[in-house]
């Protein structure tokens, strides 16, 4: 066991994969010596030279085709967008020709794109989204988002053996501000299987990637209120626990879901309407959801806040929950 | 280099005028380098890119312009905006995040918004200006008015899908488009030789049948004058323009990149041989006089934006909530 920041476990995952499996390689902006926007691919270009960690022109739509291209003919690429944001510039690519490939022409493709997202740091409109959902619409791929350094480290190892295309959302507010254990060697973390990230009695909070830490916050705040809250990080969306987020609603009877993307259509709304069809009956209080409002990312710090859910909100959410 | 490939450049500007430039790309210099400090000093938020080492472009290019004209601008936006006219208080404050910002605080420094002085937006998807300066461009043509829509973009963006769009298009529809490249040869990290195949980007230009004219970016004059041409040109009904410049990042991609991967000897180089305020100060043999009052006053300009802005309101939360869609 080590102890690593979040961006350390992603890069110790790259490193090693990079080792393991000559098919692997990375492609992406600035990833090359400068080592990435967020120094996330720093070191590798030493030591796998420029044929496996390139430095691609500003060319999304090649960057993701590309890859896909190269993961049909059996490579096992990961493609780095610098910003989450810029993904919708290959959205076809992805919705189009990833998702539907097995499914038309039954051949696999073993790709990872890796999603700096998030905001938290006066990003502005355009660097600071959290697109999670809009893709969990897409049948055909495969989403994970780490919350913690272990799992950013076993999830990118599932992510790369994976067969189907993967999106792997790294909040960049994570990056340095979360330190974890994080177990020596290879491991893989499965897709589809919830971690409980804090036991409790009262309510489930059901969230993924930083608000996990946000909601881990608020529920100290009410436990010196004799609350109870569980939370169960998700860690990937696409496929989603279901059973898990049933056992523990089963449990508490209370459901509060959080996330940072924004209300209407995120991804929230899909695991409320599943406790709501399936686990009616162990309901004690309507679902609350708490997520950021349905506006762009705004940049101004005041109004930023405003905007991503903090613990604050999340508090009072329990509380309500308790007290209903 | 070639001055603009058209003879306009014989016919000079007065001295004049380009002292009046310098004092302009000055009151750029200064206002980056309070950017700089200010952030630095961890008052700014954010991401911030300034385009130290490429105030020419902005002051030839801008000046140019006509009313009515629109520009585009992208990441790298504050010399652009400040050329075009939006005051640096309203800049400096939009950095802060202040409702007297250009954008209320909403956008910040990469999205910089002045749509009454015709800056429709710095664009900070790369790229993602184009488009929009040839659909401008579409609605000039189709109501007959004799206006130029002009889209600034780096020699990174002449990578990616939209710009090879957008040139098509204008130039199968001989729209009033100018484009201009800033070549300053780097694409965050990656120099240009290693983002692209060629370096003459007028070639990317030639692939469509566009008018080319290439540039010293460094030479207000030479980049004033060619823009001048080429908007006649576009304003003339003749269609698209390719105006490239070359010019030069004098600093980090982003304020507080260390520039690891940049030789720090020609980096030097570049700053005493290639400045452009510098180059036009010996140029026009500024005397003592006159830097030290254009000096004083770019000075005093950039700190009464800073100023300005750290007085400015912070915006009520709530406003968070607002604007996402119109009334009117
Ligand atoms: C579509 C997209 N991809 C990547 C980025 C990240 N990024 C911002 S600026 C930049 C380099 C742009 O180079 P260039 O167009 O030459 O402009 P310069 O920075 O040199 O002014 C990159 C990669 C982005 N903002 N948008
Ligand atoms: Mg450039």
């Amino acid at each position: 066991m080590a102890e690593l920041t979040y961006v350390q476990a992603i890069s110790q995952a790259l490193v090693e994969e990079l080792r393991r499996d000559e098919r692997v390689f990375v492609i992406g902006q600035d990833v090359g010596m400068f080592g990435g926007a967020f120094k996330v691919t720093k070191g590798l270009q030493e030591e796998f030279g420029e044929w496996r960690v390139i430095d691609a022109p500003l060319s999304e739509v090649a960057i993701v085709g590309g890859a896909i291209g190269a993961a049909l003919v059996g490579l096992r690429p990961i493609a780095e967008i610098q910003f989450a944001d810029f993904v919708s510039i290959a959205w076809d690519q992805l919705t189009t020709v990833a998702a539907k490939q097995h499914y038309r022409a039954g051949t696999p493709v073993p790709l990872v794109v890796r999603l700096p997202s998030g905001g938290g740091f006066s990003g502005g409109p355009f660097h600071s989204q959290s697109p999670e959902s809009s893709f969990a619409h897409v049948p055909g791929l495969k989403i994970a988002c780490p919350a913690t350094p272990a799992d950013a480290k076993g999830l990118l190892v599932s992510a790369l053996a994976d067969p189907n295309p993967v999106l792997y959302f790294e909040h960049k507010h994570l990056y340095r501000r979360i330190k974890g254990e994080v177990p020596d060697g290879r491991f893989a973390v499965p897709f589809g299987k919830a971690r409980i990230h804090r036991e409790g009695s009262d309510a489930t909070v059901v969230t993924w990637g930083a608000m996990v830490h946000t909601a881990a916050e608020a529920a100290e705040i009410v436990a010196a209120d004799g609350i109870s809250a569980e939370i169960l990080d998700l860690r990937t969306l696409a496929p989603w626990d279901r059973e898990a987020v049933l056992g523990s609603v089963a449990k508490t009877s209370k459901l509060l879901v959080l996330h940072e993307d924004v209300r209407t259509g995120g991804f929230g709304a899909e695991i409320a309407a599943t406790v709501a069809e399936e686990a009616f009956e162990s309901l004690d209080a309507p679902i609350t959801r708490i997520a950021a409002p349905d506006t762009p990312v705004p940049f101004s710090p005041p109004l930023e806040r405003r905007f991503i859910p903090q613990v604050e909100d999340v508090a009072r959410g329990l509380r309500e929950l308790a007290a209903y | 280099m070639a001055r603009a490939k058209s003879d306009t450049a014989s016919n000079g500007l007065p001295r004049e005028r380009l002292l009046e430039f310098l004092g302009e790309m000055l009151v750029i210099r200064r206002f980056e380098e309070q950017v700089e400090e200010r952030f630095r000093a961890g008052e700014l938020a954010g991401f911030l890119h300034v385009c130290i080492g490429q105030e020419a472009v902005a002051v030839g290019v801008c000046r140019a312009l006509g009313d009515g004209d629109v520009m585009g601008s992208t990441h790298r936006a504050h010399g652009h905006m400040l050329a075009n006219g939006t005051p640096p208080r309203e800049m400096m404050a939009e950095l802060y995040g202040k409702v007297e910002g250009c954008s209320r605080g909403y956008g910040g420094s990469m999205h910089l918004y002045d749509v009454k002085r015709g800056a429709m937006g710095a664009n900070a998807v790369v790229g993602g200006g184009l488009p929009l300066a040839v659909g401008a461009a579409l609605a000039f043509q189709l109501r007959r008015e004799s206006r130029v829509s002009l889209a600034f973009f780096g020699d990174g963006a002449t990578n990616i899908g939209t710009f090879h769009e957008s040139m098509n298009l204008a130039q199968l529809w001989r729209l009033p488009v100018v484009f201009v490249c800033e070549n300053n040869r780097w694409s965050e990290s990656t120099p240009q030789s290693q983002h692209q195949p060629i370096s003459d980007l007028t070639h990317r230009a030639e692939a469509f049948g566009m008018q080319a004219l290439h540039v010293d970016g460094q030479d207000v004059e030479a980049v004033h004058l060619a823009a001048r041409d080429a908007l006649a040109y576009a304003r003339g009904g003749q269609g698209p323009v390719f105006l490239l410049c070359e010019t030069e990042r004098l600093t980090g991609h982003y304020v507080g990149d260390a520039q690891a991967y940049r030789d720090k000897e020609e980096l030097r180089r570049l700053r005493e041989t290639r400045d452009p305020i510098r180059l036009l100060r010996e140029r026009i043999e500024a005397s003592e006089q006159e830097w030290k009052r254009l000096d004083a006053r770019s000075r005093q300009v950039a700190d009464e934006a800073v100023a300005f802005a750290k007085a400015g309101a912070d915006p009520r939360p709530e406003a968070a909530l607002e604007n996402v869609y119109t009334e009117g």
